[in-house]
């Protein structure tokens, strides 16, 4: 009975998503508290009605749908960056100022150059999206070649498009906020029949990345390359190569992000597209249960992480506080995660447990 | 022969910095001639304003020796700068708020440094988090923009107005008057700080150690060195600094506001690494931070002088030169893994 009772809490210690759910469980509860205090219904944070509006016809609404549709951006950027840290064991940092470019690039051409308040597309917009793609994409290149081709640490080569790019898209938009108050360009940031988009392209996201480690060999030569870059060398694995790629994927889902948010808000606003971001995708990744240190990754604890750092956000807005003031919060949030996964706690906590084992068995014996 | 052999790469990077400084300066003057570049005054005004920059890029100087790095000078400024603000509007004196905004510094940088010394995490993972905390923590302290005019403190805005003339180098306006150059206490202060650094780097013990534990901190540990101790002093000094350059910044702005200072561990680190410090630790000087600072400041007062040119130029060059240089760094330890 006993000896069950240890397995289990074992099995359970060492399921990878135990982190990511606890935090998930644990911000549910502020939530219910929150709603009990208040007075009003405990169980409205898990409430979905359909409402009517003027603007869209018939929606899904609810906190819960709200939380999935406002944490699709970090869900799709934490994909990559879950890739990029498992290959490099660094991260990227400039995903956010990458949203931001894209976002820019894409408003630019679809508005026209020095244009800054357009409801007609001056290019077909299907030629928008690619362009926000393929400026991810590009960006991606450019980290992945410096990181795995010329060998700087990663969050240095990507120190220089975090600084640069947000400034090179305010340069494309003649330091203008470019909208585009076009419906066929919003809807991405808005709604398909009572589902929002962005739930709807995050989840094709996760789809095709589930999808593909699952039927290629990828996601274990990214593993392996984590693990021991050289090792994979020598066993015949292009190191450098996995390494740029993962830096293209991050970069590509950036420039999806960013066309999701500036869609979202019909214009293109350089200095706030994409503004943090890079801290929470780093944070979904970490929270997910993933160590920072590269290797093995688990995508579902990514992703997971993603919905929960958003729960945490809209959390700290119902409890009143400001957007300034939320970083505050997170960046307690980031210290003791890390520091829970820290070496020297871990083998700490790894003595004291070991000490009571032994404990109890001498007591037994005795 | 022998000479040029002495001249290794690290010094080579050095020699590159110094000479694009001064091609640079001269640029300036030829093209901006008519506008005033060639004054003394031109020079002195790179320094005054970059004064809390000097002080900040020492402090990233150190922090990288050891192969760390902290992105969250910037924030820590700008929480500095609130502070001050704050702290004297509702009537606390100058000294006694300078003091506690070092006191803040050491605090912040002994949690960082235990952090990253003692439990081992990544330098760039916590100072990011230490970056959101401090942003956060200055608009938890206001939301506002607060400026410190005279009415709030006198002696503040003594200090601030303050100007040291230099004897020499001065020029006459097109009205006849004569214009003595001048500095600020900030420059002072900064200049201070960056003989200090430089002292303590070259002949204490713990200046030593930092160079041994970015060489090899596998090595520095068997030769007996408290490789923890050393980082997490390491990062309290950081911080210190950080705040020394803070009280520079607001003496320079006299405001405090949430997005003050933005970016500004950016041009810290690219002032360092421009100046020829290594990344990967173990080689750097404070002099070439020096260097790379005054650069930063040239390539942005060509672009106010110019008037012309979007404000987000200065950010792309110095993102550009960043760039040049890490790449010719690495190409630097390639050849030399090379040789061995």
């Amino acid at each position: 009975m006993n000896l069950n009772e240890n397995k289990f809490w074992k099995k359970i210690k060492n399921w990878p998503l135990l982190l990511p759910v606890v935090a998930l469980i644990l911000v549910m509860a502020v939530n219910i508290l929150h709603d009990l205090a208040q007075g009003s219904n405990p169980f409205s944070f898990f409430m979905i009605t359909l409402n009517q509006t003027t603007s869209s016809g018939t929606i899904l609404y609810g906190r819960i749908i709200d939380i999935l549709n406002r944490g699709s951006e970090v869900a799709i950027l934490a994909l990559g960056m879950t890739l990029v840290v498992s290959s490099s064991a660094g991260t990227d940092i400039s995903v956010g100022s990458v949203m931001s470019l894209s976002a820019s690039f894409c408003c630019m051409l679809l508005a026209g150059y020095g244009v800054a308040n357009t409801t007609e597309l001056a290019v077909p917009l299907i030629v928008g999206v690619l362009a926000a793609f393929a400026m991810g994409t590009l960006c991606g290149a450019f980290n992945g070649t410096l990181v795995a081709y010329f060998g700087i640490q990663p969050m240095v080569a990507t120190l220089i498009l975090f600084s640069a790019a947000r400034a090179i898209g305010l340069l494309l938009c003649n330091n203008l906020i470019v909208y585009v108050r076009n419906s066929a360009f919003g809807v991405f940031g808005a709604f398909t029949g009572p589902l929002p988009t962005p739930i709807i392209i995050a989840a094709i996201c996760i789809a095709i990345v589930a999808l593909v480690l699952k039927n290629t060999s990828l996601g274990m030569y990214i593993q392996s390359v984590g693990i021991n870059a050289k090792a994979s060398r020598i066993a015949g694995l292009n190191s450098k190569k996995i390494i740029f790629l993962t830096y293209v994927i991050c970069g590509f889902f950036a420039g999806v992000a960013g066309l999701v948010n500036s869609s979202r808000i019909t214009s293109a606003d350089s200095n706030n597209i994409g503004l943090y971001y890079e801290m929470d995708a780093i944070l979904a990744v970490a929270l997910g249960g993933n160590s920072l240190g590269g290797g093995k990754f688990n995508l579902a604890g990514s992703v997971i992480g993603a919905y929960t750092i958003q729960a945490i956000t809209t959390t700290l807005y119902a409890l009143g506080v400001s957007t300034d003031q939320a970083p505050v919060y997170k960046a307690i949030i980031v210290i003791i995660i890390v520091a829970i996964q820290s070496a020297p706690l871990k083998a700490y906590f790894r003595k004291r447990s070991n000490i009571k084992e032994t404990g109890t068995k001498e007591a037994a014996r005795a | 022969m022998k000479k040029l052999q002495s001249i290794n790469s690290n010094t080579m990077l050095l020699l590159i910095t110094v000479a694009l400084f001064i091609a640079m300066y001269a640029g300036g003057c030829i093209a901006y001639g008519a506008k005033g570049f060639t004054h003394l005054q031109t020079f002195l005004n790179i320094l005054i304003t970059n004064s809390g920059l000097i002080c900040v890029a020492c402090g990233l100087t150190v922090v990288m020796l050891t192969a760390g790095i902290d992105i969250s000078v910037g924030s820590l400024v700008a929480m500095d700068c609130m502070m001050l603000a704050v702290g004297m509007r509702s009537g606390i004196g100058a000294a006694q708020m300078c003091l506690l905004v070092l006191l803040v510094g050491v605090i912040f940088g002994l949690v960082q440094g235990f952090l990253i010394g003692y439990l081992q995490i990544q330098p760039f993972i916590v100072t990011m988090a230490g970056m959101f905390f401090g942003r956060g923590m200055t608009a938890v302290i206001c939301t506002d923009q607060v400026s410190i005019t005279q009415d709030i403190n006198q002696a503040f805005y003594n200090w601030a107005n303050a100007k040291i003339i230099i004897p020499f180098g001065g020029y006459t306006n097109n009205k006849g008057k004569y214009m003595a150059p001048f500095v600020r206490v900030e420059v002072i202060i900064a200049l201070a700080v960056l003989l200090l650094i430089f002292l303590m780097l070259r002949y204490t013990r713990f200046g030593r150690s930092l160079y041994a534990i970015g060489g090899s901190e596998q090595s520095a540990a068997m030769m007996g060195l408290n490789v923890k101790q050393t980082k997490m002093k390491a990062y309290m000094l950081s911080s210190v600094l950080t705040s020394i350059g803070g009280i520079c910044y607001c003496l320079n702005t006299m405001a405090g506001s949430v997005q003050q200072a933005t970016g500004l561990e950016m041009d810290a680190i690219s002032s360092a690494v421009i100046g020829g410090t290594l990344l990967t630790g173990g080689v750097g000087n404070v002099l070439g931070t020096f260097v790379g600072v005054l650069i930063n400041g040239t390539i942005s007062s060509i672009v106010k002088t110019n008037g012309k040119l979007a404000s987000s130029w200065p950010n792309i060059l110095t993102a550009a030169l960043l760039f040049v240089f890490i790449v010719i760094q690495s190409l630097f330890a390639a050849m030399r893994t090379k040789k061995k």
